[in-house]
């Protein structure tokens, strides 16, 4: 029955993201200076939100399970962050194709890029750590303090373009802005691309979810069947 | 009162073993004399671009060295089983933490007031224009990256890869502190005004008022679990 509710949930992603392709590629007009190429944004910033999200859900849950030492948090958090890695690597591809055709080059050194290449750095420094501690207590313990750590180099990531005046374009969202930066219809296939990829990330966080309590058991048995 | 106390015998008995051994203390002054060094060969020493870079210069050395000295912090403890026996002292895990935190920002400044003199001898450049606020600066930076540095001591203390794993994760969480320190530093070595780069201060500041709540917050939940 579970396994229905995750194919039907990741089919209907695909389906969202299907309609959300043909609104961008073939409804909505051209962008006036940026020409087809703006359509990057649909992906870049909602693939961003998207981790964003993932590590916003990867800190509550470290929290959670320093609170309440239930490792079924830890393992929420371990899914929610790798697939938050994940999306972490579209948005940086993505933006680098943008900025090659808009500015000329794959990379430059400005605030908000740099902080967003920490990030990245910040959270593969995560992952590298779960893999190098064998005991799984200590493991789930020191993981979820370096995730809480972790999260403030996502709100600094976030709030770059208010704090530096960057090379990267600034807020055009509404919910930022007030208003008027940003064409309703743009914006409105660009939220919609985020649902879609949420759902997504959801799914696959809930597969990894499960793989990590798999893992969980056969370390319990292996331990198990050791002691015997 | 009891917890400064505390701290306080924590942060002397690492000062008082590191002096009487030396080994971290001895590495790290080498190992930064060394990278000077070999940065006069990366770029050319005489010439103006060395005054503009100084600020990354030194904290690169800074860092380099100063993860040696906090790679130590906790390892100190692994021979004897020293570190079960002081977290089953009726120490509280934060007053450890800050303890060691302060010994290591101590070594680390230490390590800085020995780089100054010879930054300004082997590149010739009069480092001395702003003092007062060169060293609230070396004061700030040292202190963030002692604060994340000890911390993460604490986090990869009993892993096999430690002097690997120390570094990897400790440089990315520091870089806002690092860039903040690089970018002050090389300020005031050129000898312009701080007026124009608070924010860089202010980052720097705000850095280690985070990372010290959030440090003595979570360490008691990697020490004793």
């Amino acid at each position: 029955m579970r396994d229905k509710i995750l194919y039907i949930l990741g089919l209907l992603s695909a389906a969202w993201l299907t309609v959300n392709l043909y609104q961008m590629l073939l409804v909505l007009p051209d962008e006036l200076r940026q020409g087809h190429i703006y359509r990057i944004i649909y992906f870049h910033v909602p693939a961003w939100f998207t981790c964003f999200s993932a590590f916003f859900v990867g800190a509550i849950a470290s929290i959670l399970f320093l609170v309440k030492k239930d490792y079924k948090y830890d393992t929420c958090a371990v899914a929610a962050i790798e697939v938050g890695v994940a999306f972490t690597c579209i948005g940086m591809v993505t933006g680098s194709i943008w900025a090659r055709n808009q500015w000329g080059i794959w990379w430059t050194w400005d605030p908000r890029l740099t902080w967003a290449a920490i990030t990245t750095l910040v959270y593969f420094g995560y992952l590298t750590l779960r893999q190098s501690i064998d005991d799984p207590a200590a493991r789930a313990r020191n993981s979820a303090v370096l995730a809480i750590f972790s999260f403030t180099s996502v709100a600094i990531t976030y709030k770059a373009i208010d704090w530096w005046r960057t090379q990267h374009p600034g807020a055009v969202l509404d919910f930022r802005t007030g208003g008027g930066q940003i064409d309703a219809d743009y914006q409105s296939v660009l939220y919609q691309n985020w649902g879609a990829l949420m759902l997504l990330a959801a799914v696959l966080v809930v597969i990894r979810m499960r793989q990590e309590s798999a893992i969980r058991a056969i370390e319990g048995l292996r331990r198990h069947a050791h002691a015997r | 009162m009891r917890f400064l106390q505390q701290t306080y015998t924590i942060a002397a008995k690492d000062l008082r073993s590191e002096f009487r051994t030396k080994e971290s203390l001895n590495a790290a002054a080498s190992f930064a004399l060394v990278i000077l060094l070999l940065f006069s060969f990366a770029v050319d020493p005489t010439g103006p671009m060395v005054r503009e870079m100084s600020g990354g210069l030194l904290w690169i050395v800074f860092s380099f060295a100063g993860a040696l000295i906090l790679n130590r912090a906790f390892a100190r403890e692994l021979p004897n089983d020293c570190l079960d026996a002081l977290i089953s002292s009726p120490i509280s895990p934060a007053a450890l933490y800050l303890g060691k935190a302060i010994a290591s920002f101590l070594l680390v400044l230490l390590i800085e007031v020995l780089c100054y003199p010879a930054f300004g001898l082997f590149y010739d450049i009069n480092w001395t224009n702003n003092l007062p606020y060169l060293i609230l600066v070396s004061l700030l930076g040292t202190w963030s990256m002692s604060v994340v540095g000890t911390m993460f001591s604490a986090l990869t203390v009993n892993l096999r890869l430690r002097e690997l794993m120390l570094p990897m994760l400790v440089y990315p969480t520091m870089i806002p502190a690092l860039m903040a320190a690089m970018k002050l530093t090389t300020v005031l070595i050129s000898g312009e005004p701080l007026s124009d780069n608070m924010i860089w201060l202010k980052l720097l500041i705000g850095f280690g008022i985070i990372f010290t709540a959030l440090a003595v917050a979570l360490v008691e939940y990697i020490l004793v679990g």
